[in-house]
């Protein structure tokens, strides 16, 4: 066991997947030379040569659709978006490709790639680097939609995403990367895509959340039982497509009452399709009305003010005991 | 300090082989032997005929809008014919003439202008991207397939085409940068038939030609006559050699032109004058190649009236076969992805149960006004 960073952990999956399988490559701007602006790819070129670690010029569309050419021949590629705020610009080959191959052609061919992009705030960038849209590509039939919280699930979750016969994107909680450090296993870990873990567990209340929030909801939830004696069971939902249904209801049906915490923006994000399900399936159960603690409708604030715009615990916090109390 | 000329390497030639008569200009002439040259002639004329059939299907509802690729039959089969089997080809939708020749059944383009999948599922053992419907997209797969085959080590290539209108795309100059920059093996065929819907060429681009934006990003480009099938075989025939030897990548422009409508949906009137169609006529690829045939006795008239019987009726089975396909409406459900995950399987099993009820329209038992739930919503 040793202790990394997520950077490290995610650098460790990928450095695993390469020398474990020939056809995985590297594609994204300055992931070799320069080992990636966050390093993530530390390493790989030195050991895996140009021709699988590949530094590619600055064009996120291109880099999405020459990866769906290599996935035809037979390899795997994982393309890194440098930013997610840069990934739109790929969006098209996404939605009318990556997603779409293995339905259109019936299984003749498929698109077993990794799309990785750093996404959301809490690092002080400036404009473009800190969105969190990943509902974006969760809407899109074809593709999985992983978002890692910790060093932990991150690498095995990569790893899962390498060897996944279906398009994922792979959604890296940027302000997580060096933010703490956790216990790794020394052999690859991999797990199962499409599972959420309860991370923490209580009867008074469901928190559901997932990647860079899951900080302040733990932090609300220690807070919580500390200081209030609420009982929260967390759950960090580590996938958004496919989204695990089954945990959350077991867990709604035990506590009657949910907040659903995440950093994207209200409107159409995540937590309205969390609560539809709920509410589909666990109405009965529910004491009190579903709250949401989510970023607002409004184009990203610059980072002075992005810290207001962010779920913290002192949010979550306030949202339970409004749960609990109604 | 005067400013001084900059010696570009790449330059821009344009060839041509047959003229309209169906001289071939003997220098140039790739000098195909008899049995090539009435298979090139075969290929077209199937080409030709599918694209009269398709319409007349269109017209009686029997397929869905239709895009015909009428006059441009040399563009796409030139490219195609110089491929090997190994070779890769990503089409856009106006290649029938190419893919029929890789050995996509006729059946399976007749089905995907009829709305079926199937029609997209490239047949085993060839080595084509489906009909491609963004457009200029498919040049950046075609750039990664060609990265693949570059990585593998062995010496396919890929061949993408793309429109007039595709080269003002994005996509069109990431790929060409790329393949420039990587020095892959990919040709990019432009099949420049002056429209894209009713924008003319030269609103498209203040480029002179369309080949010259090669030169940006370091390669060579070539204009051709697309209406000459020789010229096509001769010139793509450079370039895929060219991109087999580890060369890098080439752009070729085939000057052709869009006799019929952009699609079945669409009215030419509104944009362009007959004039212009006209002037065109006498460049059909199909009787110019004929002529030429004609000349050198490769084939004569009851040759061609024999071989238009035998394609009439290829067509007519394939249409058939077409129009006896069932699709398997659970299907989609199965290639969403390598496993359903829960939330489908539950849609599906909703889905499922839905087809099965009794009161659904199609399964006999139509909603009338005397349906108790189509009373209450009165
Ligand atoms: C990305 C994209 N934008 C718009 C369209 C709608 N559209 C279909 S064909 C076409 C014109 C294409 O012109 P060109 O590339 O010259 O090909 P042509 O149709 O003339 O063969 C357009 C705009 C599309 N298919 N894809």
């Amino acid at each position: 066991m040793a202790e990394l960073t997520m950077a490290k952990a995610l650098n460790l999956a990928l450095h695993e997947a390469m020398a474990e399988d020939p056809t995985v490559l590297l594609l994204g701007q300055d992931v070799g030379q320069d080992e990636g602006v966050f390093r993530i790819s530390e390493g790989l070129l030195k050991k895996f040569g140009a021709d699988r670690v590949i530094d590619f010029p600055v064009a996120e569309s291109a880099i999405a659709g020459v990866s769906v050419g290599m996935c035809l021949t037979g390899f795997k590629p994982i393309a890194e978006m440098q930013f997610s705020g840069f990934g739109y610009h790929a969006f098209h080959q996404v939605e009318n490709h990556i997603s779409r191959f293995r339905n259109r052609t019936r299984g003749r061919f498929t698109c077993p790639m990794v799309i990785r992009m750093p996404y959301g705030a809490g690092i002080r960038a400036i404009e473009h680097h800190s969105e969190s849209r990943e509902a974006i590509w969760a809407h899109l039939p074809g593709l999985k939609v992983v978002v890692p919280s910790g060093p932990r699930n991150a690498r095995a979750l990569l790893r899962a995403s390498i060897f996944d016969p279906d398009p994922v994107m792979f959604y890296e909680p940027k302000a997580c990367y060096r933010a703490f450090k956790e216990e790794v296993p020394d052999e690859p870990e991999t797990m199962e895509i499409g599972k959420a873990q309860v991370v923490r567990t209580g009867s008074d209340v469901t928190i559901i959340s997932y990647g860079a929030s899951m900080r302040p909801v733990l932090e609300a939830a220690d807070d919580l039982s500390l200081e209030h004696q609420v009982e929260a069971d967390v759950i960090d939902l580590l996938s958004l497509s496919p989204m695990d249904t089954e945990t959350i209801i077991a867990s709604v049906k035990k506590t009657g009452r949910v907040v659903v915490v995440h950093e994207a923006p209200r409107t159409c994000g995540p937590a309205g399709e969390i609560i539809a399900r709920i509410v589909e399936k666990a109405l009965d159960f529910l004491e009190a009305p579903i709250a949401r603690v989510t970023g607002y409708d409004l184009v990203m604030p610059y980072f002075n003010l992005e810290r207001h715009y962010m779920p913290d615990p002192l949010k979550v916090v306030t949202a339970v005991r409004d749960v609990v109390s109604y | 300090m005067p400013r001084k000329q900059i010696e570009l390497s790449n330059r821009v030639e344009y060839l041509n082989i047959l003229d309209l008569e169906g001289n071939a200009d003997a220098a140039l002439d790739p000098k195909l032997d008899a049995n090539e040259l009435r298979k090139l002639f075969r290929a077209m004329l199937l080409a030709r005929r599918y694209d009269e059939r398709m319409l007349k299907l269109q017209r009686q509802g029997r397929i869905g809008t239709y895009g015909p690729a009428l006059g441009q039959e040399a563009a796409s089969l030139g490219p195609a014919y110089v491929l090997g089997k190994d070779d890769w080809m990503a089409p856009s939708f106006r290649e029938p003439a190419g893919m029929l020749y890789r050995g996509w059944p006729m059946e399976k383009l007749i089905l995907w202008w009829g709305g079926n999948e199937t029609g997209s599922s490239t047949p085993t053992g060839v080595n084509d991207t489906p009909i491609c419907v963004p457009v200029s997209s498919q040049c950046l797969y075609a750039a990664g397939i060609a990265w693949g085959c570059k990585l593998k080590g062995g010496k396919n290539v890929a061949l993408g085409f793309v429109g007039d209108g595709g080269t003002s795309e994005g996509d069109f100059h990431e790929a060409l940068n790329v393949a420039g920059a990587f020095q892959l093996p990919l040709v990019i065929v432009i099949q420049n038939n002056h429209w894209a819907i009713s924008l003319p060429r030269q609103k498209q681009s203040a480029a002179q030609t369309l080949a010259q934006k090669a030169i940006a990003y370091g390669m060579n480009g070539l204009q051709v006559d697309g209406n000459d099938i020789l010229a096509m075989v001769a010139a793509t025939r450079e370039a895929v050699e060219h991109a087999r030897s580890g060369k890098g990548p080439m752009l070729i422009e085939a000057v052709t032109y869009r006799m019929g409508v952009h699609t079945t949906a669409d009215d030419p009137k509104k944009y362009r004058t007959e004039e212009e169609v006209a002037c065109w006529q006498p460049k059909d690829p199909l009787e110019r190649f004929w002529k030429y045939l004609a000349k050198k006795k490769v084939m004569d008239e009851k040759a061609r009236e024999a071989l238009e019987a035998e394609l009439a009726e290829q067509i007519t089975a394939a249409v058939a076969k077409a129009e006896a396909y069932e699709p398997d409406i659970t299907e989609p459900f199965r290639h969403s992805l390598a496993e359903m995950p829960p939330t489908l399987k539950e849609q599906f099993a909703e889905f499922q149960a839905y087809m099965d009820s009794s009161s659904r329209p199609d399964n006999g038992s139509a909603p009338s006004a005397h349906d108790p739930l189509m009373s209450r919503l009165h």
